[in-house]
């Protein structure tokens, strides 16, 4: 058993997410950074999809009822066990009564605990995920609360020594200014070309209501290329006929603030999407805090699908090296 | 003269002195404060976090304005 104490600003329970349901208008939810996220798992000997807590900006502080290994991976936001620092990206043995909480993110916005067994919580729909708009899965459908008492599970598969750890080359480090890949297409026709550049080297800044359904981007207006808006189509120039949006597809209506559509976004709709950031720069993507600088760096689909062979190649040689 | 102490920002977000648009700040410059009153808000992610004194003092001036965006570990106000 684990006791929240204090909550922090916005920890959830989140896992690989509900993957399959999409066209039915379900959106996987899950670690917003999946790296660092199934990471966390290989460092306790968990399955790979035993739910974790994903802790953002602010830690909370957690009491464990009884001894267990844990992890913590992700952005910077250095943890303590009774007041004293212990590291990241490394199993740690907790005991009963000890207490873990946090200083100040560093670098980073999002932490992931894994405990061994894993967060016990309802299965829905393939997932325990916490889908934070619509209020299911995870914990009660919602972010912790002081004085909430979470349950832990019977997903460890394997035994990590307490002090296992992966190489300093396999953690990634996260600035206030970020690069993201995207995959620019769908409806990008609807961009001008000037604007299509415009999008491509804005240094976009991120602004406070960025959160696990999408990041809105402040920057410059965008301009959409003049027509005669097609039937079912809203009457702004940045609505299309509506269409599925990928996940982190990039949308801006009227023309002002780009949003990447994230992990909570809504599956469809009626904006056009101009580009996509690619998979594997999701979970640079969920590192990235308000305030922060965003540039899309333009790639193609087989640099994208090379760029998610090589992560998916590195997690199974930590995975092999545990 | 005591030395002034900050109250830095645990979040990056926007800065509110008051808890709703139609009240009045929570303190002024040159108020009395005991450790836990609140001094401001913080909102990200549509989520208000209260910032807190830790200590009793004096307010002596507050860094960012009502409403300005601020980033972690961002001097908001200091004590006297």
């Amino acid at each position: 058993m684990i006791k929240v104490s204090k909550p922090g600003l916005q920890t959830t329970v989140q896992d690989k997410g509900r993957i399959g349901f999409y066209e039915i208008g379900m959106p996987p939810s899950g670690a917003m950074d999946q790296y660092s996220y199934t990471v966390a798992n290989l460092l306790v000997g968990n399955q790979p999809n035993a739910a974790a807590l994903e802790i953002t900006y602010l830690g909370p502080e957690l009491l464990f009822e009884k001894d267990m290994r844990i992890s913590l991976t992700g952005g910077s936001m250095p943890p303590k066990i009774n007041g004293e620092s212990v590291p990241m990206w490394e199993t740690l043995a907790v005991r009963e009564g000890d207490v873990l909480s946090f200083d100040f993110v560093k670098s980073g916005a999002r932490v992931y605990l894994a405990v061994e067994g894993g967060i016990d919580v309802p299965v829905i729909m393939n997932s325990r995920s916490t889908y934070t708009l619509i209020g299911i899965g995870g914990f009660q459908g919602r972010p912790l609360a002081a004085g909430d008492v979470l349950q832990t599970g019977h997903m460890k598969e394997k035994d990590v020594p307490v002090g296992s750890k992966i190489s300093d080359a396999d953690i990634p480090a996260f600035g206030k200014a970020h690069e993201i890949r995207v995959v620019v297409g769908l409806c990008s026709y609807r961009l001008t070309e000037e604007s299509k550049q415009s999008f491509l080297q804005t240094e976009w800044t991120v602004t406070p209501e960025a959160n696990r359904i999408g990041y809105r981007h402040r920057g410059e207006r965008l301009q959409f290329v003049e027509r005669k808006q097609p039937f079912g189509a809203g009457s702004n120039p940045s609505n299309v006929t509506d269409l599925g949006y990928p996940i982190g597809s990039i949308q801006v209506p009227d023309g002002v603030e780009p949003i990447v559509l994230l992990h909570d976004a809504v599956t469809g709709g009626g904006y056009a999407t101009i580009a996509t950031v690619i998979s594997s720069d999701l979970n640079r993507m969920g590192q990235i805090k308000t305030n922060e600088k965003v540039r899309f760096v333009s790639v193609s689909m087989i640099e994208a699908l090379q760029a998610r062979r090589e992560t998916q190649e590195k997690l199974r040689r930590i995975a092999a090296s545990l | 003269m005591s030395e002034k102490r900050a109250i830095l920002s645990p979040l990056p977000g926007v800065f509110y002195r008051k808890p709703s648009p139609d009240k009045p700040d929570y303190v002024q410059e040159g108020d009395s404060v005991k450790a836990g009153d609140i001094v401001g808000l913080i909102e990200v992610m549509k989520n208000f976090y209260e910032v807190k004194v830790e200590v009793d003092g004096v307010i002596d001036c507050f860094a960012v304005e009502n409403e300005s965006i601020v980033d972690v570990d961002q001097e908001l106000v200091t004590l006297k």
